[in-house]
């Protein structure tokens, strides 16, 4: 089987966040960044697993600058076999999937994962435009994936329980929490990771469909007001009268 | 020219979501001096409510029976061109995330999710980046468009029409997928979680599974769903979906009140946008508080009891 998995660089989750340029650019000063956590927790960690199980191979790919070179090596020390790194500095959604179905097509892969959403975009809308790019059917938000030859059994939560889904590959899944337990690399696949192939493409030169024209921090939080333990009902009330909420 | 919105539903009703995506998509097609006109599928009865929010047409799918999202999508994009409707509207809710790419993709329409504002007059929208840390204005460069709006944002927004019911076939091939079986778990009146506007939630401060009964009564008492942080259903003392935070449900009720949590920046990216915080931790220090509109600073096994009896008492006389 031959899989691939979308992984985007995003800030640690302690990040400051910042912009610049008159707030249009995030502010990379001082960031950390990391393989978004639902991409590398359970995507790339249930295709790897998947891998040692039945065999075949684990890809990634990354549509950025060669700034992600460093998170792409982590996924591989993590154990995905080889690379794919579409060099180009997408405005939105639609470019990154549109490079990345390219890339799928061409690579002919039997299960495309990739993390629910990113945590600094949160848009949660490559697995699906992918999907329609390849044709393929699309699971988001899936909780368990199992594979028997060419159909996966897909778990996902609904309001209230869980459905378990058919779908015949290839197909595009997102994954959600449950699906896989975080993998931490180990000093030999650190070292694998330096000489396992990443492969830089270059864009087709899609166009964006969408610009971030300006970003804003949320105002600032008034004080707390401060209630005595001893005293619930004054809650109560506040919550009633001041507060309108119950 | 119409503006479109796309409707689930569970039990023949319109979802509780899809409600909140048509109020607002009426607002939308105000706005741009139309009338609005939805879009579901097989399973819906009669206009599963939506009349109440304004809808002028309905057009049923009745050829989809699964939520199948390629089929969905050909559906959407059947009904967006015999409406000539260039703004479609979604809820970013599970379905929601499934076909709204799909159906930008077919559009050739710009896509933005997790909208939490109405459209400017060029329709460019805000929506929440950074989970929630920040907020982005962005604008469309296309003529088509489709909004997916952040559940529980903008509330319900009743405006009594009739909606005339059409049904429809439209060309979509076969479903991508097959449901093999549907698990509920939930006892009878539990709140779904995304959808709740109260939310009691509880951290490692209650030290264990055997002492989550406070939390529930509490819930029970308020009519309110029920979380956890990440640690708790972590260890397994909490099913994976009460998770909140940056890595779980991001949730914005009316009122959440959090027990024994900390308030790690990664929590607070799930809750923040909760109208009404209440914190409850025995540390003063705790930084939930600093996010907090009203807190408790005390035993959580004492406070909790206390405050399920205040609000009992509260119940029998309003
Ligand atoms: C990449 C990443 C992603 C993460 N995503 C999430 C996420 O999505 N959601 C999330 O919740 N966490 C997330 N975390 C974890 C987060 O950093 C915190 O570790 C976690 O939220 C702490 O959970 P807690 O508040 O329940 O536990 P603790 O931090 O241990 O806090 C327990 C609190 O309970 C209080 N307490 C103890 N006893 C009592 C008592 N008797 N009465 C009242 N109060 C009491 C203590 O004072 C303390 O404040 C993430 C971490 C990372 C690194």
């Amino acid at each position: 089987m031959k899989i691939l998995v979308c992984i985007s660089k995003a800030p640690d989750t302690t990040s400051k966040i910042a912009f610049k340029d008159n707030n249009t650019a995030f502010d990379e000063n001082g960031v950390q960044f990391i393989v978004n956590p639902y991409d590398e927790w359970y995507a790339l960690v249930r295709a790897i697993e998947l891998k040692e199980a039945q065999g075949g191979s684990v890809t990634t790919i990354t549509v950025g600058g060669a700034d992600n070179d460093p998170i792409i090596r982590k996924a591989l020390a993590i154990g995905a076999d080889d690379a794919i790194r579409v060099d180009m500095d997408a405005k939105d959604a639609f470019q990154v999937a549109n490079e990345i179905a390219l890339q799928a097509k061409e690579g002919g892969y039997d299960l495309v994962l990739c993390g629910k959403e990113t945590i600094n975009n949160n848009g949660g809308v490559i697995g699906g435009m992918l999907a329609e790019l390849m044709d393929a059917p699309y699971v988001p938000l899936a909780t368990k994936l199992e594979v028997n030859g060419s159909t996966a059994e897909i778990t996902r939560d609904i309001p209230g329980g869980e459905e378990v889904l058919n779908a015949e590959l290839p197909l595009v899944i997102s994954a959600a929490k449950g699906m896989a337990e975080q993998r931490i690399p180990n000093m030999r696949g650190i070292m694998a990771a330096r000489s396992k192939a990443l492969n830089v493409v270059a864009p087709s030169g899609t166009e964006a469909n969408t610009e971030v024209k300006s970003y804003a921090l949320p105002p600032a939080k008034g004080d707390c007001t401060f209630i005595d333990a001893e005293n619930p009902e004054e809650l109560i009330k506040k919550l009633h009268e001041e507060a309108k909420v119950i | 020219m119409s503006v479109l919105v796309f409707v689930d539903h569970q039990n023949g009703k319109a979802s509780k979501a899809s409600l909140e995506a048509v109020g607002y998509a009426k607002k939308v097609a105000d706005q741009l001096g139309t009338d609005l006109a939805a879009i579901s599928y097989a399973g819906i009865n009669a206009d599963g409510g939506i009349g109440a929010y304004g809808a002028n047409r309905l057009h049923v799918a009745s050829n989809v029976s699964v939520p199948d999202s390629g089929q969905l999508a050909k559906a959407v994009e059947a009904a967006a061109s015999a409406e000539g409707a260039d703004v479609v509207i979604f809820s970013h809710d599970d379905l929601g995330k499934a076909v709204a790419p799909r159906v930008a993709v077919r559009l050739k329409a710009g896509l933005v999710t997790g909208v939490t504002s109405m459209p400017g007059d060029g329709l460019e929208v805000t929506k929440n980046v950074f989970s929630g840390k920040a907020k982005a204005m962005v604008s469309y460069k296309t003529d088509k468009k489709v909004i997916s709006i952040l559940p529980n944002a903008f509330g319900m927004m009743p405006n009594e029409t009739t909606t005339e019911v059409k049904e429809f076939s439209p060309e979509v091939g076969s479903a991508g997928i097959t449901v093999k079986e549907v698990n509920t778990t939930a006892s009878d009146g539990e709140i779904p979680l995304p959808e709740a506007d109260l939310v009691v939630s509880a951290g490692r401060g209650m030290k264990g599974p055997e002492h989550w009964g406070i939390i529930e009564d509490l819930a029970k008492e308020l009519g309110a769903a029920t979380a956890c942080s990440r640690p708790v259903s972590d260890i397994g003392w909490r099913p994976h979906h009460e998770h909140v935070g940056q890595t779980g449900v991001a949730i914005r009720p009316t009122l959440y009140i959090a027990v024994g949590i900390s308030g790690a920046i990664q929590h607070l990216a799930g809750v923040n946008g909760s109208k009404v915080i209440v914190v409850v931790n025995k540390d003063p220090e705790a930084p939930f508080f600093k996010a907090a509109d009203y807190g408790i600073v005390g035993d959580a096994f004492e406070v909790v009891p206390k405050l399920t009896a205040a609000l009992k008492s509260f119940k029998a006389n309003h």
